[in-house]
This record gives structure tokens, sequence and C-alpha cells, in this order.
């Protein structure tokens, strides 16, 4: 296997495939989003809530490759029960991740396991993968009416 | 393992992307012409010589250039034409096979809004609420949606025949195409499946209860003899680019009876017989069909394509691919793991094969593949439906022509064990 297709295939990246974190949907989720991947036929669905505190909880379900199951998994981990702030950091750190084209220097405070994904952005067809469960995000959190910090909302 | 019928290694010199490497210096290994062919020398001399000597707008124009220009995309349809046993004057040139799926598909429904508004139609186009439009369930989403969106703007039914298990159509289901039905349009051969459909028993029994007939030669044409006459069709489409020859250029075949009843699709320059400021008349096929500034260096590329298959032989091509999907299949169903989503026979079958492996989606399959060079095609192909019918969201497709052999196909099932390993499913 070459050096780019092991960095794509990071351990964490197989370790969540094989072993999704936080699998299953929020019974009493505020927003839900179901998102494919019309070229390959991935399928996420993605739901949220705030609690009394505002933390976010996120349930989600899917089917598809490896990248896009192992980005909802560590999605998910990495989101539990994390406040907005940190939802903002998040996604706005991975989407600058997923358009460096393999030359960013990924943000682990704000990105956990995430930082595994820095070598899907050389493979244009897998970044709609690796996005795929963050797109849903994003909408299932509109449709919930949660909004986050408009300034670092990711453009892309 | 050797070719029996073609020199495989000589054709392939006539390819220059062959002789490139990808992902750093893998050999490229091309396993996906049913997306799209490889273009020998000949189409790229072709399509430059015609632009150094001869460019200019044909059907316009008093210069010699302009001469030059209309002989040579004349004598592109001619040559096209003879290739499947066709007239010139029934061939007509569209931009690819989906452009000439919706010109077949916006006859009927063009048809249908003139004749509300009382114009003078072929009645054979007019659809009503109660006629019914007919397809298969193992449809390229080109000849699928257009005539989902016909139904949905004449309130017909849409209908199709289904699918067995070993990837066949059921044709014990051809009873859906009766007294109603005003339109059948089915794949010759299926760019999912590989399987070779019996057109001509199922067009036969659309010409006997009076409804037009359409087939979709995307993937036989490119393949195998193909007299367009004998197929029972009144519309035959496919593309210039999965034969070879360059993009941009599709094809449709009408059975002139009937292509000179079509309305036209595109309208505009080159199309017209007159023209007032109240209306106008329309020329006669092909050129009714053919609006605007057509792709004549595309056309005087895919006839330099059709020359080249004539001169290998398609007899030869289409026996030489029978061998290597014969070999592909015997390879693959050895593989623990490894399903064919498809005929696992060859016969009546083309060399396009779908399978899955357990425990693997297709895209981290292909992934694998061309990290060693070879190119494969993962996804729906087109054909979600068909996907749908069989329980998988996707499969890996690899698919051959002329310029393969057994070594790639040994590439492939390399490359699918080390996905296997590589992913612990082995
Ligand atoms: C069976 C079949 N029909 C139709 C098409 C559409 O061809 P094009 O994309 O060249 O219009 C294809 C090609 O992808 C095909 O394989």
């Amino acid at each position: 296997m070459s050096d780019n297709v092991e960095a794509l295939y990071q351990e964490i990246i197989l370790d969540h495939y094989k072993h999704p974190r936080g699998a299953g949907l929020l019974d009493n989720a505020a927003g839900e989003s179901f998102q494919v991947n019309p070229t390959c036929g991935d399928e996420v669905t993605v739901g949220v809530r705030l609690d009394e505190n505002d933390h976010l909880h996120v349930g989600y379900e899917g089917q598809g490759c490896s990248i896009s199951q192992a980005s909802a998994s560590v999605m998910t981990e990495l989101l539990e029960d994390a406040t907005l702030d940190r939802v903002a950091d998040a996604e706005r750190a991975f989407h600058e991740l997923m358009h460096s084209k393999g030359a960013g220097e990924p943000n682990e405070d704000a990105l956990g396991d995430g930082i595994a994904f820095a070598g899907v952005s050389k493979y244009p067809a897998r970044i709609k993968c690796a996005l795929l469960p963050w797109v849903a995000l994003q909408d299932a959190r509109l449709k919930a009416g949660i909004e986050i910090d408009q300034s670092t909302t990711p453009d892309a | 393992m050797v070719s029996t019928v073609l020199d495989v290694s000589r054709l392939r010199k006539d390819f220059p992307i062959l002789e490139r490497t990808v992902r750093g210096d893998r050999p490229l290994v091309y396993l996906d012409s049913a997306a799209t062919s490889q273009k020998p020398f000949a189409v790229l001399d072709a399509e430059r010589a015609y632009y150094e000597t001869s460019n200019a707008a044909v059907h316009r124009g008093a210069h010699q250039l302009a001469e030059e220009a209309t002989d040579a995309y004349e004598s592109a349809r001619a040559a096209i034409a003879g290739f499947v046993g066709a007239h010139a004057e029934d061939i007509v040139f569209t931009k690819n096979a989906t452009e000439s799926l919706n010109l077949a598909a916006y006859a009927f429904s063009n048809a249908t809004a003139k004749a509300a508004q009382g114009g003078v139609v072929d009645p054979r186009l007019v659809l009503t609420p109660e006629s019914s439009v007919v397809v298969t369930e193992m449809e390229h989403h080109a000849n699928l949606i257009p005539w989902q969106e016909l139904c949905a703007k004449t309130g017909a039914q849409l209908r199709w025949i289904g699918l067995t298990e070993d990837g066949r159509l059921d044709m014990d289901q051809l009873s859906v195409i009766d007294e109603t039905t005003a339109v059948v349009s089915i794949v010759h051969q299926s760019n999912i499946l590989g399987t070779i459909n019996p057109v001509r028993s199922i067009m036969d029994r659309a010409r006997d209860v009076g409804a037009l007939g359409v087939v979709d030669a995307c993937q036989s044409i490119p393949h195998m003899r193909v007299n367009v006459d004998d197929l029972g069709a009144d519309l035959v489409t496919w593309s210039g680019h999965k034969m070879l020859g360059p993009t941009g250029i599709g094809l449709l075949w009408g059975r002139s009876e009937v292509l000179d009843r079509l309305p036209p699709f595109l309208t505009g320059g080159s199309m017209i017989e007159s023209v007032t400021m109240e209306g106008s008349t329309f020329a006669p096929p092909p050129q009714r069909f053919e609006a605007g500034v057509p792709m004549v260096a595309q056309a005087v590329g895919l006839e330099a394509a059709v020359r080249y298959l004539e001169s290998v032989g398609i007899e030869s091509i289409e026996q030489h691919e029978h061998e290597l999907t014969a070999y592909a299949l015997t390879t693959l169903s050895h593989m623990p793991g490894v399903r064919i989503i498809g005929p696992e026979s060859s016969v009546d079958r083309g060399s396009a094969i779908s399978f899955v492996v357990d425990g693997l989606h297709p895209h981290d399959v292909g992934q694998v593949l061309d990290d060693r060079g070879v190119a494969v095609r993962v996804g729906h192909h087109c054909a979600w439906p068909t996907c749908r019918r069989y329980g998988v969201p996707a499969t890996t497709r690899l698919s051959t022509y002329l310029y393969n052999d057994t070594d790639d196909i040994d590439a492939a099932a390399a490359g699918i064990r080390a996905a296997q390993e590589f992913f612990g499913v082995a």
C-alpha cells in the first residue's frame, strides 16, 4: 500500500469503522437530517438536541464506506455532550482540514480523533464521504434551531 | 494467458494513455471502458488534421473550407451508418446517448402538448393518463429519468419489466406491455449487470401492441456487431465516446418512417426549412434534429474510431472480450468473499462485471485498486434502482475492451485480495 493510502486509512479510522462509537439515533432529537452521497450511495442520518446546560447530544445511523462511517463515529464521539463553542470550533476545523489538499496542520484541540482524516483531503472523491456526517450535523442543528457563533461557521 | 484472437500488446501501442503511470509509478490498468473508452492515435490524429486543414461551420457558407467540413461531417455519418447497417440519412448526431434518449422522450411530450393545442401530430406520439410507458429495472438513469419525466408531464403510467435473481429480465413480466403502451424503451446490454437482453422479442411485442420501440445500445454497439434494423426497434441510441471516439458526440438511429414523424427536440439554426416571424417549418431528418453548429471534429474522430474498429474486426473484438469475460467471471467467482451481481455465466453477457466484497464497501475496494494503478468504477453506475433490486448500496465494476487482457484481470484480482487483507476481512 502506498504512503498516501496508508495515510488515508489511519488506524484510528479503521478502528472507528470496525467499532463505531455512539451509533444509534436519539429518540428525542430536536432536529434530524438524512444525507446521501449520490455518487456512491453512502447514507447517514444525524440527530441532535440540546440539554438544559446547552450541551449538544448527537445520534447517528448510516451505511457506507469506511471513511463516511468512521467520520460519523469520530464526530459523534467528539461532540457528544459538547458545548456549542466546541461544536463551532470542530465544524470549522473539520471543513478547513477537508479543503487543505493534504497540506493542512490539523487542529487536535478542536478535532480529537478527527485529525486522522488529514489524509482524506488528498483524495477529492473521498472528501465528500468524510464531510457527509458533518453536513448532516449542520443541517440537523439548523432544523433544531441550534445556532452557533456565525463568525466561526465554515463557509463550505 | 495470451488472447487467441487479438494481438493485445500490439493494439495497446495504438493507445498513448495506456503508456502512462498513475499514483506514482504504477502502470495504468484501465478497466473502466464501460464508463468511457480510451482513444487510439488514429482518432486523435483525425481530429487534429481536421482542425489543421478543413475547420469551418458545416452546411453554411460558400467557401472551400465550408465545403470540405461539410463533406467530412457527412462522410462520418455515412461511415457510422455503415458500421451499424443503416442508411446515412437515418443517423442523427447528438451530444451523447443521454441527449438521444431525451430527444426520443421529448418527441412524445412535445407532440402531446402540440396535439392539446389542436396541432396535427402522429397519434402514436400522443400520451394520455390511460397510456403506459415501459422500461426495465436495469436501465441506466439516462433511459429511466426522461421517461419518468414524460409520465409526470402527461399522466401516463410508467411500468417496468423486473429482474430475476441471476440478473436477467423476468420475461414472465412481458405482459406489462399491452394495448395501453405507447413506447417501450430498453437497454440492449446492461452497463451494471452486463446482461445482454433479448431485445428483438421485446421489440416484436411492442410492435404487436402498436407501441414504438427504443433500444439503448450504448454498451452493445462498441463491443459487438449490431445491425440496428435487426433489433426490431424504431429508435436506437448510443454514444461515441464508449467506442473509441471523442466525447461530445452521440448517435440516434431511427426507422425512416418514424424519424420522419418526430417533432424536433432542440430548435434554432440549421434545423429549419422556412422561417417567418409567425412561425417556421422544419428540415427533414437528420437536419431537423441537429440544431446549431454541430460537433464536426468529433464526427471526424468518430469516423476514425469506426474505421479502427473495423480494421481490428468488431467480430474479433467481440470474441476476445467474450473469452476475457469468461476468464474474469471464473477468477472472481473463485475468490472467497466476492459475489458477482449479474449473470455468473458468460452466455448472453457483456464484459461489464459488477461485484461486491463481503465486509468491504465498494469505495474502499476501488481505493485500494486505484492505489495499485487499477482503474475500476465504484458506486451505483447510474443504475440506482438496479442496486436496490439486489439489495446493495453500490458495487465495484470492472469492464474491458480490445486493449485489455488476462493480466489486467489478474491485477484486479490481486488488488481485491490486497483490500481484503488490508481491511482484515480475508
Ligand atoms: C447503458 C447506458 N445507457 C446510457 C448511457 C449514457 O451515456 P452518455 O453518458 O454518454 O450519454 C450509458 C453510459 O454511461 C450507458 O452505459
